[in-house]
Protein backbone atom coordinates (compact mmCIF):
# COMPACT_ATOMS: atom_id res chain seq x y z
CA UNK A 1 0.00 0.00 0.00
CA UNK A 2 1.02 3.09 -0.90
CA UNK A 3 0.77 6.89 0.01
CA UNK A 4 -1.53 7.50 -2.95
CA UNK A 5 -3.85 4.02 -1.82
CA UNK A 6 -4.39 6.03 1.99
CA UNK A 7 -5.13 8.98 -0.07
CA UNK A 8 -7.99 7.36 -2.42
CA UNK A 9 -9.71 5.70 0.57
CA UNK A 10 -9.69 9.27 2.56
CA UNK A 11 -11.29 10.18 -0.13
CA UNK A 12 -14.10 7.50 -0.58
CA UNK A 13 -14.41 7.70 3.15
CA UNK A 14 -14.51 11.28 2.98
CA UNK A 15 -12.08 12.38 5.45
CA UNK A 16 -9.27 14.77 5.64
CA UNK A 17 -6.01 13.60 6.93
CA UNK A 18 -2.84 14.93 7.75
CA UNK A 19 0.41 13.52 6.22
CA UNK A 20 1.97 11.85 8.98
CA UNK A 21 -1.18 10.12 10.01
CA UNK A 22 -1.18 8.74 6.24
CA UNK A 23 1.96 7.11 6.81
CA UNK A 24 1.16 5.51 10.37
CA UNK A 25 -2.23 3.92 8.55
CA UNK A 26 0.24 2.59 6.29
CA UNK A 27 2.13 0.66 9.12
CA UNK A 28 -1.50 0.00 10.89
CA UNK A 29 -2.79 -1.75 7.82
CA UNK A 30 0.37 -3.87 7.10
CA UNK A 31 0.19 -4.96 10.50
CA UNK A 32 -3.47 -5.73 10.64
CA UNK A 33 -3.95 -7.06 7.13
CA UNK A 34 -1.06 -8.92 8.03
CA UNK A 35 -2.97 -10.68 10.95
CA UNK A 36 -6.29 -10.81 8.83
CA UNK A 37 -4.56 -12.62 6.34
CA UNK A 38 -4.76 -15.75 8.34
CA UNK A 39 -8.22 -16.30 6.56
CA UNK A 40 -6.31 -17.05 3.42
CA UNK A 41 -5.44 -20.67 5.33
CA UNK A 42 -9.74 -21.47 5.71
CA UNK A 43 -11.48 -23.61 3.94
CA UNK A 44 -14.65 -22.77 2.93
CA UNK A 45 -15.56 -24.70 -0.29
CA UNK A 46 -18.75 -25.60 -0.44
CA UNK A 47 -20.41 -22.97 1.94
CA UNK A 48 -23.41 -22.17 0.49
CA UNK A 49 -24.23 -18.26 2.16
CA UNK A 50 -28.44 -18.89 2.83
CA UNK A 51 -29.29 -15.40 3.34
CA UNK A 52 -32.58 -16.56 5.01
CA UNK A 53 -33.88 -12.72 5.93
CA UNK A 54 -36.55 -11.34 5.51
CA UNK A 55 -38.92 -7.82 5.36
CA UNK A 56 -40.75 -7.05 8.77
CA UNK A 57 -43.34 -6.01 7.35
CA UNK A 58 -45.90 -3.69 9.20
CA UNK A 59 -49.41 -1.69 8.34
CA UNK A 60 -48.83 1.65 7.00
CA UNK A 61 -51.11 3.34 9.22
CA UNK A 62 -50.49 6.45 11.19
CA UNK A 63 -48.79 5.27 15.33
CA UNK A 64 -47.10 7.61 17.51
CA UNK A 65 -43.47 8.31 17.05
CA UNK A 66 -41.06 9.33 19.93
CA UNK A 67 -39.58 12.27 18.02
CA UNK A 68 -38.74 15.21 18.90
CA UNK A 69 -39.26 17.73 16.30
CA UNK A 70 -37.70 20.65 18.20
CA UNK A 71 -34.94 19.04 19.57
CA UNK A 72 -34.27 17.96 15.88
CA UNK A 73 -34.32 21.33 13.99
CA UNK A 74 -32.56 22.80 17.36
CA UNK A 75 -29.39 20.97 16.25
CA UNK A 76 -29.25 21.77 12.59
CA UNK A 77 -25.37 23.14 11.99
CA UNK A 78 -26.98 25.83 9.78
CA UNK A 79 -30.26 26.07 9.14
CA UNK A 80 -33.26 28.96 8.14
CA UNK A 81 -36.80 29.15 8.55
CA UNK A 82 -36.67 25.65 10.27
CA UNK A 83 -35.26 23.88 6.81
CA UNK A 84 -31.71 22.56 7.09
CA UNK A 85 -29.55 24.47 5.28
CA UNK A 86 -26.44 23.45 3.01
CA UNK A 87 -23.80 24.32 0.93
CA UNK A 88 -25.17 24.25 -2.97
CA UNK A 89 -25.04 21.23 -4.44
CA UNK A 90 -24.95 21.63 -8.00
CA UNK A 91 -21.71 24.32 -8.85
CA UNK B 1 -25.54 4.51 55.54
CA UNK B 2 -26.41 2.65 53.00
CA UNK B 3 -23.38 0.08 52.11
CA UNK B 4 -23.25 0.39 48.33
CA UNK B 5 -20.40 -1.99 48.50
CA UNK B 6 -22.40 -5.17 49.39
CA UNK B 7 -25.74 -4.14 48.08
CA UNK B 8 -27.44 -6.61 45.72
CA UNK B 9 -31.10 -5.17 43.72
CA UNK B 10 -33.16 -7.69 46.11
CA UNK B 11 -31.47 -6.32 49.07
CA UNK B 12 -32.06 -2.24 47.94
CA UNK B 13 -35.85 -3.55 46.64
CA UNK B 14 -36.63 -5.23 50.20
CA UNK B 15 -35.09 -2.10 51.89
CA UNK B 16 -37.42 -0.16 49.57
CA UNK B 17 -40.28 -1.56 49.97
CA UNK B 18 -39.99 -1.54 53.97
CA UNK B 19 -39.27 1.93 54.04
CA UNK B 20 -36.06 1.75 55.66
CA UNK B 21 -34.84 4.14 53.05
CA UNK B 22 -36.28 6.24 50.19
CA UNK B 23 -35.42 5.93 46.41
CA UNK B 24 -34.15 9.37 47.14
CA UNK B 25 -31.67 8.62 49.56
CA UNK B 26 -30.63 5.48 47.87
CA UNK B 27 -29.70 7.59 44.64
CA UNK B 28 -28.15 10.02 46.98
CA UNK B 29 -26.07 7.44 48.31
CA UNK B 30 -24.71 6.44 44.66
CA UNK B 31 -24.12 10.40 43.71
CA UNK B 32 -21.78 10.81 46.95
CA UNK B 33 -20.03 7.78 45.79
CA UNK B 34 -19.62 9.17 42.07
CA UNK B 35 -18.29 12.75 44.36
CA UNK B 36 -15.35 10.78 45.94
CA UNK B 37 -14.38 8.15 43.14
CA UNK B 38 -15.59 9.93 39.92
CA UNK B 39 -12.84 12.30 39.02
CA UNK B 40 -10.01 9.87 39.20
CA UNK B 41 -11.58 7.14 37.97
CA UNK B 42 -13.49 9.11 34.65
CA UNK B 43 -16.45 6.77 34.70
CA UNK B 44 -18.90 9.09 34.39
CA UNK B 45 -19.09 11.62 31.52
CA UNK B 46 -22.13 13.08 32.88
CA UNK B 47 -24.54 12.43 35.49
CA UNK B 48 -27.64 13.50 34.80
CA UNK B 49 -29.59 16.48 36.73
CA UNK B 50 -32.99 15.04 36.61
CA UNK B 51 -31.76 11.82 39.00
CA UNK B 52 -33.76 13.55 41.78
CA UNK B 53 -36.77 13.74 39.79
CA UNK B 54 -36.55 9.88 38.52
CA UNK B 55 -36.09 8.82 42.43
CA UNK B 56 -39.38 10.62 43.32
CA UNK B 57 -40.84 8.59 40.14
CA UNK B 58 -39.89 5.24 41.57
CA UNK B 59 -40.95 5.92 45.05
CA UNK B 60 -44.52 6.85 43.76
CA UNK B 61 -44.41 3.68 42.15
CA UNK B 62 -43.52 2.05 46.12
CA UNK B 63 -46.36 4.01 46.97
CA UNK B 64 -48.86 2.66 44.68
CA UNK B 65 -48.00 -0.90 44.58
CA UNK B 66 -46.77 -0.86 41.07
CA UNK B 67 -43.05 -1.54 42.01
CA UNK B 68 -40.52 -4.21 40.48
CA UNK B 69 -37.51 -5.18 41.47
CA UNK B 70 -35.63 -2.31 39.35
CA UNK B 71 -37.91 0.34 40.66
CA UNK B 72 -35.36 2.38 42.40
CA UNK B 73 -32.40 0.66 41.16
CA UNK B 74 -29.68 3.07 40.97
CA UNK B 75 -28.18 2.44 36.86
CA UNK B 76 -25.30 3.65 34.82
CA UNK B 77 -25.61 3.49 30.98
CA UNK B 78 -23.46 3.96 28.47
CA UNK B 79 -22.64 6.86 26.47
CA UNK B 80 -24.20 5.16 23.05
CA UNK B 81 -27.32 4.50 24.37
CA UNK B 82 -30.28 7.09 23.24
CA UNK B 83 -32.00 8.57 26.63
CA UNK B 84 -34.44 11.10 25.17
CA UNK B 85 -33.22 15.03 26.17
CA UNK B 86 -30.48 13.83 27.28
CA UNK B 87 -26.40 14.30 25.98
CA UNK B 88 -25.38 11.10 23.87
CA UNK B 89 -21.45 11.12 22.34
CA UNK B 90 -20.64 8.00 22.02
CA UNK B 91 -17.16 8.80 23.43
CA UNK B 92 -16.91 10.96 20.23
CA UNK B 93 -16.37 15.14 19.55
CA UNK B 94 -18.68 14.49 16.47
CA UNK B 95 -21.87 13.96 18.61
CA UNK B 96 -20.28 16.09 21.61
CA UNK B 97 -23.24 18.32 21.89
CA UNK B 98 -25.74 15.50 20.44
CA UNK B 99 -28.91 15.53 22.78
CA UNK B 100 -31.02 12.28 21.96
CA UNK B 101 -34.34 13.13 20.13
CA UNK B 102 -35.77 10.18 21.43
CA UNK B 103 -35.50 7.44 23.56
CA UNK B 104 -34.00 4.10 23.18
CA UNK B 105 -36.45 0.99 23.81
CA UNK B 106 -33.87 -0.01 26.10
CA UNK B 107 -34.38 2.98 28.28
CA UNK B 108 -37.80 3.18 27.79
CA UNK B 109 -38.02 -0.16 29.39
CA UNK B 110 -35.58 0.80 32.02
CA UNK B 111 -37.99 4.26 32.70
CA UNK B 112 -41.20 1.88 32.19
CA UNK B 113 -39.80 -0.41 35.53
CA UNK B 114 -38.79 2.74 37.65
CA UNK B 115 -35.00 2.63 36.87
CA UNK B 116 -33.16 5.85 37.95
CA UNK B 117 -30.69 6.56 35.29
CA UNK B 118 -27.59 8.10 37.35
CA UNK B 119 -25.91 9.70 34.19
CA UNK B 120 -23.89 7.89 31.24
CA UNK B 121 -20.59 6.18 30.71
CA UNK B 122 -17.67 6.83 29.30
CA UNK B 123 -16.65 4.27 26.22
CA UNK B 124 -14.18 3.85 23.22
CA UNK B 125 -15.00 6.06 20.35
CA UNK B 126 -17.76 4.44 18.67
CA UNK B 127 -17.17 1.63 20.89
CA UNK B 128 -14.02 0.78 19.11
CA UNK B 129 -11.30 -0.55 21.42
CA UNK B 130 -11.10 -2.57 24.81
CA UNK B 131 -9.90 -0.21 26.90
CA UNK B 132 -11.54 2.57 27.26
CA UNK B 133 -8.48 4.45 25.75
CA UNK B 134 -9.86 5.78 22.46
CA UNK B 135 -12.73 7.94 24.15
CA UNK B 136 -12.49 12.00 22.92
CA UNK B 137 -13.14 12.49 26.48
CA UNK B 138 -9.89 11.18 28.45
CA UNK B 139 -9.33 7.63 29.81
CA UNK B 140 -11.38 5.86 32.30
CA UNK B 141 -9.23 3.95 35.03
CA UNK B 142 -9.69 0.65 36.76
CA UNK B 143 -10.66 0.96 39.90
CA UNK B 144 -8.86 -2.18 41.37
CA UNK B 145 -5.98 -0.44 40.13
CA UNK B 146 -5.62 3.20 38.61
CA UNK B 147 -2.91 2.61 36.65
CA UNK B 148 -4.40 -0.05 34.52
CA UNK B 149 -7.33 0.29 31.94
CA UNK B 150 -10.57 -1.02 33.42
CA UNK B 151 -11.65 -3.17 30.00
CA UNK B 152 -13.26 -1.71 27.05
CA UNK B 153 -15.12 -0.42 25.46
CA UNK B 154 -17.56 -0.11 27.89
CA UNK B 155 -15.30 0.72 30.72
CA UNK B 156 -16.79 3.69 31.70
CA UNK B 157 -19.62 1.31 33.35
CA UNK B 158 -17.47 -1.31 34.30
CA UNK B 159 -15.46 1.50 35.88
CA UNK B 160 -18.65 2.91 37.91
CA UNK B 161 -20.04 -0.36 38.99
CA UNK B 162 -16.95 -1.99 39.92
CA UNK B 163 -16.06 1.43 42.36
CA UNK B 164 -19.96 1.18 43.34
CA UNK B 165 -20.96 4.29 41.61
CA UNK B 166 -24.15 2.51 40.25
CA UNK B 167 -25.63 -0.38 41.95
CA UNK B 168 -25.81 -2.05 37.94
CA UNK B 169 -24.51 -0.52 35.02
CA UNK B 170 -25.65 -1.27 30.75
CA UNK B 171 -23.27 -1.46 28.13
CA UNK B 172 -23.34 -2.59 24.77
CA UNK B 173 -20.97 -5.45 22.72
CA UNK B 174 -19.99 -5.72 19.37
CA UNK B 175 -17.07 -8.35 20.75
CA UNK B 176 -16.53 -8.93 23.64
CA UNK B 177 -17.00 -5.21 25.58
CA UNK B 178 -19.00 -5.90 28.40
CA UNK B 179 -17.39 -9.38 28.88
CA UNK B 180 -13.87 -8.04 28.71
CA UNK B 181 -14.51 -4.93 31.19
CA UNK B 182 -16.41 -7.56 33.54
CA UNK B 183 -13.64 -9.48 33.45
CA UNK B 184 -10.94 -6.27 33.74
CA UNK B 185 -13.16 -4.72 36.83
CA UNK B 186 -14.67 -8.37 38.64
CA UNK B 187 -17.98 -8.19 37.52
CA UNK B 188 -20.56 -10.73 35.68
CA UNK B 189 -21.47 -9.76 31.91
CA UNK B 190 -23.98 -11.39 30.06
CA UNK B 191 -23.88 -11.17 25.74
CA UNK B 192 -27.49 -12.03 25.61
CA UNK B 193 -28.54 -14.14 22.11
CA UNK B 194 -28.25 -11.75 18.98
CA UNK B 195 -31.49 -10.11 18.19
CA UNK B 196 -33.15 -10.48 21.74
CA UNK B 197 -32.45 -7.20 23.12
CA UNK B 198 -33.23 -4.35 20.66
CA UNK B 199 -31.29 -2.50 19.17
CA UNK B 200 -33.66 1.12 18.38
CA UNK B 201 -32.12 3.47 19.56
CA UNK B 202 -28.52 1.92 20.51
CA UNK B 203 -25.64 4.14 18.04
CA UNK B 204 -24.79 1.57 15.79
CA UNK B 205 -20.95 0.32 15.32
CA UNK B 206 -21.38 -3.23 13.60
CA UNK B 207 -24.99 -3.99 13.42
CA UNK B 208 -24.79 -7.63 12.54
CA UNK B 209 -22.62 -8.04 16.12
CA UNK B 210 -24.05 -4.83 18.36
CA UNK B 211 -26.10 -6.31 21.64
CA UNK B 212 -26.83 -4.23 24.56
CA UNK B 213 -25.40 -6.02 27.53
CA UNK B 214 -26.09 -6.43 31.56
CA UNK B 215 -22.83 -5.94 33.57
CA UNK B 216 -23.91 -6.64 37.38
CA UNK B 217 -21.80 -7.43 40.72
CA UNK B 218 -23.66 -10.59 40.67
CA UNK B 219 -25.27 -13.35 38.65
CA UNK B 220 -28.55 -12.41 39.69
CA UNK B 221 -28.17 -8.91 39.06
CA UNK B 222 -27.17 -9.41 35.62
CA UNK B 223 -30.17 -11.54 35.28
CA UNK B 224 -32.62 -8.98 36.58
CA UNK B 225 -31.74 -6.46 34.25
CA UNK B 226 -31.48 -9.10 31.53
CA UNK B 227 -35.23 -10.33 32.26
CA UNK B 228 -35.82 -6.15 31.97
CA UNK B 229 -34.85 -5.52 28.51
CA UNK B 230 -35.49 -9.22 27.02
CA UNK B 231 -38.21 -9.12 24.26
CA UNK B 232 -38.99 -8.31 20.81
CA UNK B 233 -39.48 -4.81 20.00
CA UNK B 234 -41.66 -3.63 16.83
CA UNK B 235 -39.50 -0.34 16.58
CA UNK B 236 -36.27 -2.92 15.42
CA UNK B 237 -37.03 -4.92 12.22
CA UNK B 238 -34.54 -7.30 13.12
CA UNK B 239 -35.52 -8.15 16.83
CA UNK B 240 -36.53 -11.96 17.28
CA UNK B 241 -40.14 -11.70 17.51
CA UNK B 242 -41.40 -13.65 20.94
CA UNK B 243 -42.56 -17.06 19.79
CA UNK B 244 -39.28 -17.83 17.77
CA UNK B 245 -37.61 -16.83 20.99
CA UNK B 246 -39.81 -19.07 22.84
CA UNK B 247 -39.52 -22.06 20.52
CA UNK B 248 -35.87 -21.72 20.89
CA UNK B 249 -35.32 -22.21 24.20
CA UNK B 250 -37.72 -25.11 24.43
CA UNK B 251 -35.34 -26.96 21.77
CA UNK B 252 -31.81 -25.72 23.37
CA UNK B 253 -32.55 -25.98 26.90
CA UNK B 254 -32.18 -29.39 28.46
CA UNK B 255 -33.57 -30.28 32.05
CA UNK B 256 -30.04 -31.42 33.36
CA UNK B 257 -27.46 -28.94 31.62
CA UNK B 258 -23.99 -30.14 33.17
CA UNK B 259 -21.82 -30.92 29.89
CA UNK B 260 -18.90 -28.82 29.66
CA UNK B 261 -17.20 -28.55 26.63
CA UNK B 262 -13.65 -27.15 26.86
CA UNK B 263 -11.41 -26.23 23.26
CA UNK B 264 -7.91 -26.55 24.88
CA UNK B 265 -6.37 -26.20 21.46
CA UNK B 266 -7.29 -22.76 21.33
CA UNK B 267 -5.51 -21.44 24.45
CA UNK B 268 -2.24 -23.86 24.07
CA UNK B 269 -0.45 -20.32 24.05
CA UNK B 270 -1.10 -16.74 23.87
CA UNK B 271 -2.47 -17.09 28.00
CA UNK B 272 -1.19 -15.35 30.87
CA UNK B 273 0.04 -18.47 33.19
CA UNK B 274 -1.75 -17.21 35.65
CA UNK B 275 -4.60 -17.07 34.32
CA UNK B 276 -4.26 -19.99 32.50
CA UNK B 277 -3.50 -21.65 36.18
CA UNK B 278 -6.64 -20.24 37.60
CA UNK B 279 -8.85 -21.20 34.74
CA UNK B 280 -7.60 -24.75 35.16
CA UNK B 281 -8.81 -24.15 38.99
CA UNK B 282 -11.85 -22.64 37.87
CA UNK B 283 -12.56 -26.26 36.02
CA UNK B 284 -11.98 -28.38 38.82
CA UNK B 285 -14.43 -27.10 40.72
CA UNK B 286 -17.04 -27.71 38.11
CA UNK B 287 -15.71 -31.12 38.34
CA UNK B 288 -16.13 -31.64 41.78
CA UNK B 289 -19.38 -30.41 41.61
CA UNK B 290 -20.54 -33.09 39.58
CA UNK B 291 -20.13 -31.41 36.15
CA UNK B 292 -18.77 -33.51 33.39
CA UNK B 293 -15.83 -31.88 31.71
CA UNK B 294 -15.20 -32.64 27.71
CA UNK B 295 -12.60 -31.75 25.33
CA UNK B 296 -13.42 -30.33 22.40
CA UNK B 297 -12.32 -29.13 18.91
CA UNK B 298 -13.39 -25.77 16.93
CA UNK B 299 -11.11 -25.73 14.18
CA UNK B 300 -12.64 -22.91 12.57
CA UNK B 301 -12.90 -20.79 15.74
CA UNK B 302 -9.29 -19.93 15.31
CA UNK B 303 -9.60 -17.86 12.41
CA UNK B 304 -12.76 -15.66 14.71
CA UNK B 305 -11.12 -12.67 15.30
CA UNK B 306 -9.65 -12.22 12.03
CA UNK B 307 -13.15 -12.54 10.79
CA UNK B 308 -14.19 -10.21 12.86
CA UNK B 309 -12.16 -7.51 12.42
CA UNK B 310 -13.14 -7.32 8.65
CA UNK B 311 -16.31 -7.60 9.08
CA UNK B 312 -16.69 -5.26 11.78
CA UNK B 313 -14.54 -2.56 9.74
CA UNK B 314 -17.36 -2.92 7.04
CA UNK B 315 -19.63 -2.22 8.90
CA UNK B 316 -18.56 0.20 10.50
CA UNK B 317 -17.06 2.46 7.33
CA UNK B 318 -20.96 1.89 6.72
CA UNK B 319 -22.49 3.00 9.90
CA UNK B 320 -20.38 6.30 10.82
CA UNK B 321 -21.39 6.95 6.52
CA UNK B 322 -24.39 9.11 8.92
CA UNK B 323 -21.71 11.58 10.45
CA UNK B 324 -21.21 14.19 7.61
CA UNK B 325 -21.64 17.38 9.96
CA UNK B 326 -25.08 17.65 7.94
CA UNK B 327 -27.97 17.43 10.03
CA UNK B 328 -26.26 17.41 13.54
CA UNK B 329 -23.63 16.98 15.10
CA UNK B 330 -20.09 18.30 14.62
CA UNK B 331 -19.78 20.55 11.33
CA UNK B 332 -16.96 22.53 10.05
CA UNK B 333 -17.55 25.32 7.21
CA UNK B 334 -16.07 24.48 3.90
CA UNK B 335 -16.16 26.42 0.29
CA UNK B 336 -18.24 23.35 -0.74
CA UNK B 337 -20.32 20.12 0.76
CA UNK B 338 -17.49 17.97 -0.07
CA UNK B 339 -15.15 19.95 2.35
CA UNK B 340 -17.90 20.27 5.06
CA UNK B 341 -17.98 16.27 4.83
CA UNK B 342 -14.11 16.00 4.61
CA UNK B 343 -12.97 18.86 7.34
CA UNK B 344 -16.12 17.96 9.89
CA UNK B 345 -15.20 13.49 9.77
CA UNK B 346 -11.34 14.82 9.97
CA UNK B 347 -12.38 16.72 13.33
CA UNK B 348 -14.87 14.54 14.85
CA UNK B 349 -13.51 11.43 14.41
CA UNK B 350 -10.74 9.81 16.25
CA UNK B 351 -7.29 7.99 15.31
CA UNK B 352 -8.95 4.32 15.64
CA UNK B 353 -12.36 5.42 14.36
CA UNK B 354 -10.71 7.45 11.37
CA UNK B 355 -8.75 3.98 11.36
CA UNK B 356 -11.32 1.30 10.93
CA UNK B 357 -13.57 3.45 8.52
CA UNK B 358 -10.75 3.42 6.42
CA UNK B 359 -9.85 -0.25 6.44
CA UNK B 360 -13.76 -0.84 5.95
CA UNK B 361 -13.49 1.26 3.09
CA UNK B 362 -10.63 -0.82 1.71
CA UNK B 363 -11.74 -4.25 2.95
CA UNK B 364 -15.54 -3.84 0.51
CA UNK B 365 -14.12 -1.52 -1.90
CA UNK B 366 -13.78 -2.97 -6.01
CA UNK B 367 -10.81 -5.88 -6.12
CA UNK B 368 -10.12 -6.79 -2.18
CA UNK B 369 -14.10 -6.94 -1.45
CA UNK B 370 -14.11 -10.95 -2.54
CA UNK B 371 -11.13 -11.84 -0.81
CA UNK B 372 -11.64 -10.41 2.41
CA UNK B 373 -15.07 -9.64 2.88
CA UNK B 374 -17.04 -12.29 1.00
CA UNK B 375 -14.23 -14.65 2.81
CA UNK B 376 -15.11 -13.49 5.82
CA UNK B 377 -18.63 -13.88 5.85
CA UNK B 378 -18.00 -17.78 4.73
CA UNK B 379 -15.85 -18.18 7.28
CA UNK B 380 -18.29 -16.76 9.88
CA UNK B 381 -21.19 -19.54 8.43
CA UNK B 382 -18.37 -22.60 9.36
CA UNK B 383 -17.72 -21.05 12.60
CA UNK B 384 -21.75 -20.72 13.36
CA UNK B 385 -21.64 -24.25 12.43
CA UNK B 386 -19.23 -26.06 14.00
CA UNK B 387 -20.54 -23.99 17.36
CA UNK B 388 -24.17 -25.34 17.13
CA UNK B 389 -22.40 -28.66 15.86
CA UNK B 390 -20.53 -28.88 19.50
CA UNK B 391 -23.83 -27.72 21.27
CA UNK B 392 -25.11 -31.00 20.36
CA UNK B 393 -22.35 -32.82 22.49
CA UNK B 394 -22.21 -30.31 25.47
CA UNK B 395 -23.87 -27.82 27.07
CA UNK B 396 -21.60 -25.48 27.81
CA UNK B 397 -18.50 -24.19 25.82
CA UNK B 398 -15.49 -22.37 28.47
CA UNK B 399 -12.49 -20.38 27.93
CA UNK B 400 -10.93 -17.96 30.09
CA UNK B 401 -12.31 -14.61 29.24
CA UNK B 402 -9.46 -12.94 28.54
CA UNK B 403 -5.97 -14.18 28.15
CA UNK B 404 -4.55 -11.22 29.95
CA UNK B 405 -4.68 -9.17 32.94
CA UNK B 406 -5.79 -5.48 33.03
CA UNK B 407 -3.13 -4.51 31.72
CA UNK B 408 -1.15 -1.16 32.36
CA UNK B 409 -2.56 2.65 30.67
CA UNK B 410 -1.34 3.13 27.38
CA UNK B 411 0.81 -0.57 27.30
CA UNK B 412 -1.57 -1.48 24.05
CA UNK B 413 -2.03 1.85 22.03
CA UNK B 414 0.94 1.83 19.73
CA UNK B 415 -0.32 -1.64 18.70
CA UNK B 416 -3.85 -2.14 17.57
CA UNK B 417 -3.20 -5.72 16.80
CA UNK B 418 -2.34 -6.24 20.52
CA UNK B 419 -5.18 -4.83 21.43
CA UNK B 420 -7.66 -6.21 19.47
CA UNK B 421 -6.30 -9.94 20.83
CA UNK B 422 -7.24 -8.85 24.10
CA UNK B 423 -11.25 -10.44 22.35
CA UNK B 424 -9.73 -13.17 20.99
CA UNK B 425 -12.15 -15.37 23.32
CA UNK B 426 -15.46 -12.47 22.47
CA UNK B 427 -15.13 -13.15 19.24
CA UNK B 428 -16.79 -16.70 18.33
CA UNK B 429 -20.31 -15.22 20.50
CA UNK B 430 -20.57 -12.26 18.45
CA UNK B 431 -20.11 -13.55 15.43
CA UNK B 432 -22.34 -16.70 15.75
CA UNK B 433 -25.21 -14.93 18.37
CA UNK B 434 -24.81 -17.56 20.76
CA UNK B 435 -25.22 -16.06 24.39
CA UNK B 436 -22.38 -15.79 26.66
CA UNK B 437 -21.42 -14.59 29.72
CA UNK B 438 -18.08 -13.71 32.05
CA UNK B 439 -17.98 -14.80 35.77
CA UNK B 440 -15.38 -13.53 38.30
CA UNK B 441 -12.94 -16.75 39.21
CA UNK B 442 -10.72 -14.82 42.09
CA UNK B 443 -7.76 -12.46 41.64
CA UNK B 444 -3.91 -12.42 40.77
CA UNK B 445 -1.15 -12.53 43.33
CA UNK B 446 -1.09 -8.68 42.63
CA UNK B 447 -4.77 -8.69 43.59
CA UNK B 448 -5.98 -8.16 40.10
CA UNK B 449 -9.26 -9.70 38.47
CA UNK B 450 -9.51 -12.52 36.40
CA UNK B 451 -12.55 -13.86 34.47
CA UNK B 452 -13.84 -17.51 33.53
CA UNK B 453 -16.55 -17.12 30.66
CA UNK B 454 -19.26 -19.59 29.36
CA UNK B 455 -21.43 -19.71 26.08
CA UNK B 456 -24.15 -21.78 25.11
CA UNK B 457 -26.66 -22.54 22.88
CA UNK B 458 -29.15 -19.93 21.42
CA UNK B 459 -31.50 -18.97 23.84
CA UNK B 460 -30.04 -20.58 26.81
CA UNK B 461 -29.31 -17.82 28.94
CA UNK B 462 -31.32 -19.43 31.72
CA UNK B 463 -28.96 -22.04 31.48
CA UNK B 464 -25.77 -19.59 31.84
CA UNK B 465 -27.39 -17.64 35.00
CA UNK B 466 -27.96 -20.90 36.62
CA UNK B 467 -24.76 -22.50 36.10
CA UNK B 468 -23.14 -18.77 37.09
CA UNK B 469 -25.43 -18.63 40.52
CA UNK B 470 -23.32 -22.67 41.07
CA UNK B 471 -20.07 -21.41 40.61
CA UNK B 472 -20.72 -18.24 42.72
CA UNK B 473 -20.99 -20.85 45.69
CA UNK B 474 -18.51 -23.24 44.92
Amino acid sequence: MEIKDVENLAGLARIDLPEDEKLSLIKDFENILGYVDIIKGANVDGVELEFDHYNAWREDVETDRDFDRDLIIEQFPNKQDDFLKVKKILP
Amino acid sequence: MIDTKNLTIEKAHESLKKGEYTCRELASAYLKNIEAKNAELNAYLEVFDDVMEQADKAQEMFQNGTATLMTGVPIAIKDNILFKSHKVSAGSKILENYVATYDSTAVKKLKQAGAVILGRTNMDEFAMGSSTETSAYGVTRNPYDPTRVPGGSSGGSAAALGADMALVALGTETCGSVREPSAFCNLVGIKPTYDTFTRHGIIAMGNSLDQVSPFGKTVRDAEIVYNTLVGYDPEDATSTPTALAEKGKKENMKSDMKRIGVPWHLFAEGVDPEILENFKASIEKFKQSGYEIVDIELPYAKYSLATYYIIMPAEVSTNLSRFDGIRYGLSLPGNNLMEVYKKSRHAGFGKEARRRILLGTYILSHGYYDAYYNKAVKIREKIKEEMLEAFKKVDFITTPTVPVLPFKLGEKLSDPVSMYLCDVFSAPANLTGVPAIALPSGFSKDGLPMSIQFTANNFCEEALFDLGKKFEIM
